[in-house]
């Protein structure tokens, strides 16, 4: 038996599937419009602190130099920057969009953090059998709202907090094409520069610009005799810079309870700054 | 996706889809030049990865509300949202019953919902929401669970 191919039926495509997904990446197009950049902030592993660093830059760039500044906390599982923005919900859902959450110094944030009740995961309604299948798909979906469907307005920049790895970073690019660049966050260790390193060259391979290096954690103030010392073994900073070109942007020493409003970090905003210049 | 009559070479046309409420969907196709009828049936899984990129097989009917897909598939907490009324709400009522069964939506979802249930009657013309409206435009909107 032969018959005629999809192309060869020239008749409309009622389902226009893709045609809803394009209008899908026009709809981001839309949205994003008045955002003048969007940079990327990307670690190879969790625990170096760059949700705190986001938050830290966000809140310094608001207070300081006055600029419009968004937080996207695309760690949709593992959410941390509402809290470090002192953000609470609810969203406020209009005709044209959902408002995000204003923080710290006026920071507008979105995250599941403000969706989720208090320790719980990230779900998905059924059917729960094969949920690895359609997982991802579904939270790429979310980052996508996140990106056009909250009322963004007139931004001097957009920092999207990604998950650890270079996947979001990647996801993140498809849907914003002229994604600034990325922000990339170690840690002094040898394992966090081994990390790191996949994931710089997982993001340049994807096209996205590496905009520079800051090693977090770099040092901490002895509360004794005031010195300054290591608190990791290793210089990935550096390491990381001279092997992929990248500057090396700042090293922020660990504060004990520093808060993102109160951390003195004019060296990593006037050095953000240059470097997206 | 196309459907052809392959006895008549006729591009197959789409009548209606169908969410039984158990994860399948349905979508039924016939052909204008002999009457023959097709349907095809998708399982929960398939359906679910269709629903996952926020797309609908057969087309949109009404725009997508804001953040569509996240809210009717995430379990999130009840007070996440706030929907703000329209300014002008269209003159739709709600009957007691369909009230009474848009409580049993999760509350996450629920001012979406409500919505969608608005914008689909106005466009139809109904001045009310009924039981049987809101069957009606589940249908139509394939609005599983809702």
């Amino acid at each position: 038996m032969s018959f005629r191919t999809y192309h060869d039926v020239v008749g409309e495509d009622r389902s226009q599937l893709y045609a809803q997904v394009v209008a899908q990446r026009e709809r981001v197009g839309r949205r994003l419009a008045s955002v003048r950049r969007v940079v990327a902030v990307m670690s190879g592993k969790g625990g170096v602190g760059k949700s705190h660093l986001t938050a830290t830059l966000a809140a310094g760039l608001a207070s300081r130099l006055e600029q419009r500044v968004g937080v996207l906390d695309a760690d949709l599982r593992s959410p941390t920057v509402a809290r470090l923005l002192s953000v609470s919900g609810p969203l406020r859902v209009t005709e044209d969009g959902v408002e995000p959450a204003i923080g710290t110094a006026g920071v507008r944030v979105v995250s599941t953090d403000l969706l989720l009740d208090e320790s719980q995961p990230l779900r998905w309604r059924e059917p729960a059998t094969e949920r690895f299948v359609w997982r991802g798909v579904l939270e790429t979906g979310t980052l996508r709202e996140f990106l056009s469907d909250v009322v963004w307005g007139t931004l001097d920049l957009l920092l999207v907090d990604l998950p650890p790895g270079a996947d979001g970073g990647v996801d993140l690019k498809q849907m914003v094409p002229n994604l600034a660049g990325a922000l990339v966050v170690t840690i002094p260790s040898e394992e966090s520069r081994r990390s790191v390193a996949r994931t710089m060259c997982s993001a340049s391979e994807a096209g996205i610009r590496l905009l520079g290096i800051v090693e977090n954690m770099s040092s901490y103030r002895c509360e004794d005799c005031g010195a300054q010392r290591a608190l990791f073994d290793g210089t990935a900073g550096a390491d990381l810079s001279a092997e992929f070109g990248v500057p090396l942007l700042a090293r922020v020493p660990f504060t004990p309870g520093a808060k993102p409003a109160s951390c003195d970090t004019p060296g990593l905003v006037d050095a953000f700054l240059e470097c997206i210049r | 996706m196309k459907f052809l009559c392959v006895g008549c070479d006729e591009q197959m046309t789409f009548e209606e889809r169908q969410e039984p409420g158990d994860g399948t969907f349905g979508a039924s196709f016939s052909c204008p030049k002999c009457g023959h009828k097709v349907a095809m049936l998708a399982n929960p899984m398939e359906t679910q990865l269709v629903g996952a990129l926020g797309v609908q097989i057969g087309g949109r009917t009404l725009d997508q509300q804001p953040m569509q897909l996240t809210r009717s598939s995430m379990i999130g907490r009840e007070d996440a949202f706030e929907d703000i009324a329209p300014s002008k709400p269209g003159g739709v009522r709600w009957s007691a019953e369909s009230e009474e069964r848009l409580t049993r939506v999760p509350k996450f979802v629920r001012g979406m919902v409500k919505k969608i249930y608005v914008e689909w009657a106005a466009e139809h013309g109904i001045a009310e929401i009924t039981p049987a409206v809101m069957d009606k435009a589940r249908v139509d909107l394939g609005l599983e669970a809702m």
